[in-house]
């Protein structure tokens, strides 16, 4: 008596039809019009070469009144397994495992009986010699045949089979992809082999200049999989062209970019924050005086996904830094359009323009994080845009021992801000204050950012009438209009700032070095870019 | 061979005819300030040449609210319906 064989799965679905080629070049059809007995084996599989010489003895014993096959994955290595085993049956190729596949099982040998309709009668994985007989058994009572020659007894009870190769993570990323069902729904770009890849994607214009990742169908999957969100849902609507940014688009342009998967949250939030009306990427991107988003990563992500704040926190060498930065530019220019000598009319530009993301080092701050000050949790992760023309620009001072001393050095840095004339000015700027100087800022005890922004303000009071045109600069306030000011408006202390609003603090760094820094802002507010912040949903 | 996906929207841009050109200027023609510094001087003075040479034309002025970001829809749609031709002026 032998055990009941394991019914199939789908037993009103027919098994997925295919046309593969045997070792002779020949091309076999699945269904056959008759019975038929599938099996995918590997060479390298001791469980498939248990196999094989029983579907040899199958062919030999029904041959004649049905289909015996074996399928196998192996390349080069089926024919070794046909000649280590003397099989005459026929043996289809499935090297590129798209069959298997479709066939949708995990271990081999897999091994399927199946009606001339394709209708599947019976299957098993792996060898169960009980399982095997009674498919055996049942073959030979629905074919009218005599059994097949095979001493069962001098076979092992059980012997585990082996992880089909379609399951290889590199393959079955690939398989999906192009499955019928796969979610990717972008065009396909075929690159000859002739072409260097590299080369092409520079010739397309998809490049910031500098080399890209390939984006294959099987990389944007593995992209996709570092986000809950739908592939198609549309996440922005990406200026100047107005472009709908689905999720798979701007996965797409972080595999380019460098991105692993685990950054995707990341950059579909700072994607959502530059993509609003007030932050207004279209003038960002467009502006002669070339300004560019500015990312700061606040949160519990930032050490998820290790996120550089500390030494080097504005510069290179950090993965996750760099290709976030980098990858919502090429979302920008190659879904919203904006490239230079196009809608990008910057005069210099500046490598910001390339990629600017880093994190706050909250654990080194004594403030509360960014996220924290603009409302959001402290457990919540949260990207903030800052559109930024130039920076970081580097704040020296070595010498100071006071808090005040100190934190007014850090506003003669910001006076630079445009040009050090000019005062009240409603713009932003980003200062990135080094742990060295913070260490100072609190020496005496708690140094809110309310007093440092009062101090930036205060140390950078002059009198009005130092903005007025004159021989040494023609900025500033028209001379036509300062005649109409009175000696004491004139007179008026003016600070750099037009309110300490525009003045943005993080802290990032190393803990050696008292250099800080200042990113500065351009046109700020509703006649320019305010800045956004977005919580970064997984 | 290597397939690569799409980085781009996919779109393809709608081509526009460029309005017959008659030889003769007449209706309304409209002068867009961005807001852009000492645009409105550039205007002033486009206005009055216009003035000059085309009497039977009406001039029409308008401004955008910051020269930082696109000209709002309805400001558009307001332009395209009262107008026949519209100067933009960039200036600094």
């Amino acid at each position: 008596m032998t055990a009941p064989l394991a019914e199939a799965p789908r037993p009103d679905a027919a098994l997925p039809a295919f046309a593969l080629s045997d070792v002779a070049g020949e091309t076999r059809r699945f269904p056959t019009g008759r019975p038929a007995l599938i099996c995918f084996v590997k060479e390298d599989c001791h469980t498939c070469n248990l196999a094989a010489p029983l579907l040899e003895a199958f062919h030999q014993a029904w041959g004649d009144r049905a289909d015996i096959w074996m399928v196998g994955q192996s390349g080069d290595g089926n024919a070794v397994l046909i000649d280590r085993h003397g099989l005459t049956l026929p043996f289809l190729d499935d090297s590129a495992c798209k069959t298997s596949f479709a066939w949708n099982f995990e271990i081999v040998p897999a091994i399927y009986w199946a009606d001339g309709d394709g209708q599947p009668l019976a299957q098993t994985e792996g060898f169960v010699r009980e399982e095997w007989q009674a498919l055996a058994d049942r073959i030979a009572g629905d074919l009218g045949a005599a059994p097949a020659a095979v001493d069962w007894a001098s076979l092992p009870a059980w012997q585990p089979g082996c992880g089909s190769k379609h399951l290889d993570p590199e393959i079955n990323d690939k398989l999906q992809a192009e499955a019928d069902d796969s979610p990717i729904r972008s065009r396909r770009i075929e690159i000859a082999d002739a072409d260097d890849i590299a080369e092409f994607l520079f010739d397309q214009g998809f490049s910031d200049g500098l080399p890209l990742v390939p984006p294959t169908a099987e990389r944007v999957l593995r992209m996709l999989r570092g986000t809950t969100r739908a592939p198609q849902e549309v996440v922005a609507v990406v200026p100047p062209n107005l472009a709908p940014a689905t999720v798979e688009k701007i996965a797409i342009n972080a595999v380019m970019a460098g991105c692993k998967p685990e950054y995707l949250p990341v950059v579909i939030a700072a994607l959502e924050a530059v993509c609003t009306d007030a932050f207004n990427m279209h003038g960002v991107a467009a502006t002669t005086m070339g300004a560019a988003p500015v990312l700061v990563v606040s949160g519990p992500i930032r050490q998820r996904i290790g996120m550089n704040m500390k030494l080097a926190a504005l510069g290179n060498g950090n993965r996750a830094n760099a290709t976030i930065g980098r990858a919502l530019r090429l979302v920008v220019r190659n879904l919203g359009g904006a490239r230079p000598g196009g809608v990008d009319r910057s005069t210099l530009s500046s490598p910001l323009k390339f990629t600017m993301c880093f994190a706050e080092w909250e654990e080194g701050s004594p403030w509360d994080p960014l996220h924290v000050e603009r409302g959001f949790k402290a457990e919540d992760s949260v990207v903030t845009a800052f559109a930024m023309t130039s920076g970081p620009v580097q704040i020296v001072d070595q010498e100071s021992r006071r808090p005040d001393q100190v934190a007014g050095s850090l506003g003669l840095g910001l006076e630079a801000v445009f040009l050090s004339k000019i005062h009240r000015a409603p713009v932003d700027a980003l200062l990135v204050v080094c742990p060295e100087h913070v260490k100072t800022l609190i020496s005496d005890g708690p140094y809110s950012k309310t007093r440092l922004r009062e101090r930036i303000q205060s140390v950078t009071e002059r009198p009005l009438r130092e903005m007025v045109a004159n021989s040494i600069s023609g900025s500033g306030i028209p001379l036509a209009s300062a005649a109409k000011m009175t000696q004491a408006q004139l007179d008026a202390p003016a600070p750099k700032f037009a309110s300490t609003d525009y003045i943005h603090i993080v802290v990032a760094g190393s803990e050696a070095g008292k250099f800080s820094a200042a990113f500065h802002g351009w046109a700020s507010g509703a006649m320019g870019s305010t800045p956004v912040s977005r919580k970064i949903e997984s | 061979m290597t397939t690569i996906l799409d980085p781009t929207d996919e779109r393809v841009p709608v081509e526009r005819q460029v309005t017959p050109r008659t030889g003769k200027i007449s209706g309304v023609i409209g002068l867009l300030d961005i807001r852009k510094p000492r645009g409105n001087v550039l205007l002033d003075e486009l206005e009055t040449l216009l003035a000059a040479r085309f009497p039977e034309a009406t001039v029409k002025r308008y401004e955008k609210p910051t020269f930082t970001k696109p000209c709002p829809g309805d400001l558009r749609l307001k332009i395209a319906s009262e107008c026949n031709y519209l100067v933009e002026a960039l200036a600094d």
